[in-house]
């Protein structure tokens, strides 16, 4: 049955077949999340061999580490962008991408994110929001909506979820958007855009959990995750002209900051250049 | 990019920058010029007493040879960009002091297990905890054997003065990078700031080993097989169409995640040991002094082999057969050459700046009918030449 669903996919051209059929559970929008890079990777006639991907812990970090077929780095738990940095300065020319978890990239590695965005290393993030921990059973993260219950929120959490779009933007990237996985071709258009761009880009994927988010506050079917997301998703140019008591509980999906900013490696690269001039070091 | 620091075009920068001679240099600046000898052309760190003056040279000097500095949000950011470089042909390196070692330990223990070439300097500062953050120390020998969970192994070298901390750091590259495994280097706060008279040599006096890459695809296949019965797989690195999956999970030769296959396990941490057991030539090192007829044998590492040897020369001149045993590289401890030394002394002192952590070491490989004393001292000052003289004296 796998394979067959595998033979007739498009995109298999992309995935590491050796390590397939994929460890997600059915229904998890990490399978739609690996469509839309497969899809945009594709869009965009990237080779795989220009692409590294690197990832850190959870669920989402096995989204397309393993399964990418490119050089592909499954890194500790929060420490991705970090990897990803020292990659992107050894390989300038390569796309190198981040795909992770929110539990993995905003909460413990919240300091990288920020300070990648702060440098605008040229790599793209591909943040995975589920609102919980799935990989370690469901417990509260910092993106979980005030209320809901998780394993260890079992009387409503009581912590307001971090705008980790927003403060990225805010820390200093060139392209930051938001979309849900119910938004599959806006999503696709964005990553596209996030690879084209030169500096640090995060696309930030609200995704759905229903085992271990799900199940704990009245949503166990996918489905009903993704009608959710749809009902509540308020476009960027709108919600400018909402107040902040509207906007509790809603999802501010479309493109947050676009911009051209000096990128990291260009920077680093331009002082070894005027360093050798100035010292007449160059050959010839 | 690939960096080995041998090609024609470093080694015309290294000379035009670095003249052949002698020069007064800080402990901390003899290691970073080791390192660019060596090749290293990639630092990512974080500040902290008493190691700064490395990241200051590096952050000068790197770019001069083509070469990058990173100063990253945090001493963990820092081996991570580390090892992302090494997988891209880099050879790098960080220094740090006790508590930023404390932050890189899980890397640390990443980069073990994905076999990722890389050089953490510590300067050894005194502790637990901010302790004494300016003052010297010899307290983090089993931090580096043991600092990261699991069974792992590691290599660990520890110099002598400024001018050991020039080769033994060029050695330190050579056996991380022969060896495909992350090599702590053990500083300390005292020699990383005493100045003293360094011999910069001409390049041509330098030995450079470089990582084994696959000889083409099929040979990139399995980057964590054994194809050549050493242990040591070659390296695909990125950006070279091999498509490898790097993983700090239990892995198969293939790199493929398998964490439930007790065999697998079993297959890739044994061989991870059996690499630097069956390597013991690569990177075993000690010196020795009156060795051969000693009765008293003193062993000692690091900064305080330093008045070890002045005690020991003393010794001599006392009529009293002392000896004196420097393990250079300290992980995997030289327990062979301890067994057979201990077998043939009535006194064995180990003066070190900590509580008697290598003291442990030492009573692991000599029987009990021989005297085995440790030499402490904590707290900032380094032992003197008499104090340990006079120990001498009391076991004579
Ligand atoms: C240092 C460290 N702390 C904790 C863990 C345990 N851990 C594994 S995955 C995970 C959370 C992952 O959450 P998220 O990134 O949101 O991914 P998800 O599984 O929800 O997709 C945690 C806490 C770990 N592996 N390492
Ligand atoms: S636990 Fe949740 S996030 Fe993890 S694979 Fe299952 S549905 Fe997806």
């Amino acid at each position: 049955m796998v394979k067959k669903i595998y033979s007739t996919y498009p995109m298999v051209k992309y995935l590491r077949r050796e390590a397939l059929p994929t460890a997600l559970c059915p229904g998890c929008g990490g399978g739609t999340v690996l469509n839309a890079f497969a899809n945009a990777v594709d869009a965009l006639k990237i080779d795989p061999r220009d692409l590294v991907v690197v990832s850190g812990i959870g669920c989402s970090a096995w989204i397309a580490s393993p399964y990418f077929l490119a050089d592909t780095l499954h890194t500790t738990h929060g420490r991705a962008i970090a990897f990803a940095t020292g990659v992107k300065v050894g390989l300038p020319d390569k796309k190198v991408v981040v795909i992770s978890g929110d539990g993995d990239l905003a909460s413990i590695g919240g300091n990288h994110i920020i300070h990648a965005a702060r440098r605008n290393v040229d790599i793209t993030v591909i943040l995975v929001n589920n609102f919980t921990y799935g990989m370690t059973g469901g417990q509260v993260a910092p993106t979980t909506p005030v209320g809901a219950k998780t394993t260890t929120s079992p009387y409503g959490n009581v912590e307001h979820p971090l705008p980790i779009a927003e403060t990225v933007a805010a820390a200093g990237a060139s392209y930051v958007a938001r979309w849900t996985t119910a938004h599959v071709y806006q999503l696709i258009e964005s990553i596209k855009r996030a690879l084209q761009v030169k500096g640090f880009s995060l696309v930030e994927v609200i995704s759905q959990c229903p085992v271990q988010f799900g199940r704990r506050n009245r949503m166990k079917e996918p489905a009903e995750m993704l009608r959710w997301f749809l009902k509540n998703s308020v476009p960027v140019s709108r919600a400018r002209n909402m107040k902040p008591e509207e906007l509790e509980g809603k999802f501010i999906v479309g493109e947050i900051v676009s911009r051209k900013r000096p990128e990291f490696t260009d920077e680093l690269n331009g002082i070894i250049e005027e360093v050798q001039e100035r010292l007449g070091l160059r050959e010839g | 990019m690939i960096v080995r620091g041998d090609e024609p075009e470093q080694l015309g920068l290294l000379r035009k920058l670095y003249k052949p001679g002698n020069y007064f240099l800080q402990g901390n600046e003899a290691l970073s010029y080791g390192a660019l000898f060596a090749g290293c052309r990639f630092y990512a760190g974080y500040p902290i007493t008493p190691s700064s003056e490395i990241a200051e040279t590096m952050a000068r000097e790197l770019p001069k040879l083509r070469g990058y500095y990173l100063q990253m949000e945090d001493e963990i950011a820092s081996i991570a960009a580390m090892i992302g470089a090494s997988w891209t042909g880099f050879k790098v390196m960080t220094a740090t002091s006790g508590p930023g070692f404390s932050l890189m330990q899980e890397n640390l223990g990443y980069a073990v297990m994905t076999e990722t070439p890389l050089v953490l300097v510590d300067v050894q500062r005194s502790g637990p905890s901010t302790g004494q953050a300016t003052k010297g120390a010899q307290g983090d020998f089993f931090q580096a054997r043991w600092g990261t969970h699991g069974d792992h192994p590691i290599v660990a070298i520890s110099p002598v003065s400024a001018q050991d901390a020039f080769w033994e750091i060029i050695r330190a590259f050579n056996v991380s990078e022969r060896l495909r495994t992350p090599v702590v280097f053990l500083f300390d706060g005292v020699l990383a700031h005493t100045r003293e008279q360094v011999r910069i040599p001409d390049v041509s006096e330098v030995e450079i080993t470089y990582r084994r890459l696959p000889a083409g695809e099929e040979d990139a296949r399995l980057p964590f097989g054994d194809p050549y019965g050493d242990g040591v797989p070659p390296m695909p690195l990125f950006g070279h169409g091999y498509f490898t999956h790097v993983t700090g999970s239990t892995h198969m030769e293939n790199g493929l995640r398998d964490v439930y296959t007790p065999e697998v396990h079993d297959r890739l941490v044994k061989r991870l040991h059996r690499k630097i057991e069956k390597n013991r030539s690569v990177y075993e090192r000690n010196e020795e002094h009156f060795t051969d007829d000693a009765e008293v044998l003193v062993v000692s590492w690091g900064v305080t082999a330093r008045p070890a040897l002045g005690a020991v020369l003393r010794a001599r001149e006392e009529g009293i057969k002392a000896g004196l045993f420097v393990p250079k590289t300290v992980h995997p401890f030289p327990g062979e050459r301890m067994r057979e030394l201990g077998k043939r002394v009535r006194a064995i002192l180990v003066p070190e700046m900590n509580l008697g952590q290598m003291r442990l070491e030492v009573e692991r490989y000599v029987n009990d009918d021989v005297l085995v004393r440790g030499v402490n001292r904590i707290g900032g000052v380094p032992l003197t030449v008499d104090e340990i003289l006079r120990e001498i004296r009391g076991v004579a």
